[in-house]
């Protein structure tokens, strides 16, 4: 692939489910209640989002494609933009901005409380996703951006307590998630000793 | 079934119904999957007709019953009720049916029933989503005598002017309006008289979640989300959610000096 267009085709790759979305609240086509089908939609992207970001560094290594890894901060901002999206959506169309109400939810409601909590450390991987935070980091930077493993598994904890009976969607998430993680465990224990690259993929 | 004549009953709302196309196509009804747009796809699946319902237990005229046979002697009457579902949505339905209470009376329940149980429909051939074990299958749902009793409760065979829909629970359902929606059972099959009370689908599979009794209260939290609000389907902004869904007038007395959070 073309070195040039590879960015600006994954960006408006990762643009269309969000136009999709619009194209279906305003044509009317998010059924009877469609609020909670946005909260549903900008969930599940945003777990989709920070798992694809965590599978570019096994597909380059299992199948020698390395144009995720070059997409990468692109994927994994686009995590934090569906995330963005999903709290916007809960804070407005579900709590109408009632603060009160919406501190209550947090201290009250496990799924809340994590669901923030994975959101409020997505911020500091967001705001020190530049080179110039990169370099200025050191070897800090790659520590914490090893946060990036544990924000899914709350996500998915997230999703787990929050649906009624049927566990089965968080369980494939989870899954996927286990799946990555166990990757990079057994590299690990192959090399005895962490990559450099791979630190926070 | 058909729908005949239907007179005006008592209790209805003068609240704004719901769009006859979101009560038709935004269902809970696991039996035919467990997303709200599954049932509308795959409840044509289900056959209505014939239909008969097995009644046993505490009572003195148990037997098997034709829908026929059950519906015959029951005039047929609108209510506008309201349906709060335990997942903070609410509808505004005019359901076409008749007392509970009325068919009750016929079976002519001993002294020893103290509530009565009903169970949905199991067959995995026509209910595709009891293949998988989402729920205890089938699906089971119970009231005190004295819920089953009350006026409010409504046997449901319609819902605007027409038919009941097989999403929405053909031919024979449950309107309990003070209670969360599920207590709302469909499609029922069996009615049993039983002097203990029955454990319901939802109590087993979330004791800690779901009571006997789930009447809609905004002061009892569902353990892992607020009931204070609910979204009316159709409109934008969430309405408070009222003390047995706004039937306290009706309902509260069956309740007074129990305590309402441990009989959630």
């Amino acid at each position: 692939m073309q070195k040039r267009i590879l960015k600006p085709l994954v960006f408006l790759l990762c643009l269309l489910p969000v136009v999709v979305l619009v194209w279906q609240l305003l044509t009317d086509r998010l059924g009877a209640n469609p609020i909670d089908e946005v909260a549903d939609a900008t969930g599940e992207w945003t777990l989709r989002f920070l798992l694809i970001t965590l599978m570019a560094t096994p597909i380059k290594r299992l199948f020698g494609w390395g144009w995720m890894v070059r997409v990468r901060r692109m994927l994994g901002i686009f995590a934090f933009f569906y995330a963005t999206l999903h709290l916007v959506t809960y804070l407005w169309l579900d709590q109408f901005f009632d603060w009160g109400e919406i501190w209550l939810d947090i201290l009250d409601r496990p799924f809340i409380t994590i669901g923030m909590l994975a959101f409020v450390l997505l911020l500091p991987l967001v705001v020190t996703s530049n080179n110039m935070m990169m370099r200025r980091l050191g070897r800090n930077w790659k520590r914490l951006h090893r946060l990036a493993y544990v924000i899914p598994l709350l996500g998915v904890v997230h999703f787990w307590w929050l649906v009624k009976a049927d566990v089965l969607e968080p369980l494939v998430y989870g899954g996927v998630l286990a799946l990555l993680l166990l990757l990079r465990v057994r590299r690990k224990a192959l090399t005895g000793r962490v990559a450099g690259e791979n630190c926070a993929s | 079934i058909t729908i005949g004549e239907v007179k005006d009953g008592p209790f209805s709302t003068d609240e704004n119904k719901t769009d006859r196309k979101d009560v038709l196509t935004y269902n809970n009804f696991y039996e035919f999957g467990v997303s709200k747009s599954d049932p509308f796809k795959t409840a044509h699946r289900m056959k209505t007709d014939p239909w008969s319902v097995e009644v046993v237990g505490e009572c003195e005229k148990p037997g098997t019953f034709s829908l026929e046979d059950i519906l015959a002697p029951h005039a047929l009457e609108e209510r506008i009720y309201r349906l709060r579902c335990v997942e903070g949505w609410s509808m505004v339905i005019p359901w076409i049916g008749f007392p509970l209470a009325d068919l009750v009376k016929r079976f002519a329940p001993t002294s020893k029933a103290r509530f009565v149980e009903f169970e949905t429909l199991y067959d995995k051939k026509q209910m595709p989503g009891q293949r998988r074990r989402v729920l205890d299958w089938p699906y089971r749902e119970g009231l005190r005598m004295d819920e089953a009793m009350n006026p409010l409760t409504l046997m449901a065979v319609g819902l605007y002017g027409e038919t009941l829909p097989n999403q929405n629970g053909a031919p024979l359902r449950l309107v309990v309006p003070w209670k969360y929606g599920f207590k709302s059972i469909k499609s029922i099959v069996k009615i049993r008289f039983r002097e203990t009370q029955p454990t319901s689908s939802w109590m087993k599979a979330g004791p800690r979640e779901y009571g006997f009794y789930s009447n809609v209260n905004p002061n009892v939290p569902h353990p892992r989300w607020s009931q204070k609000r609910e979204r009316r389907i159709g409109e934008l902004r969430k309405r408070k959610t009222l003390m047995f869904n706004g039937y306290e007038e009706q309902v509260a007395a069956m309740y007074s000096g129990m305590d309402l959070k441990k009989y959630f």
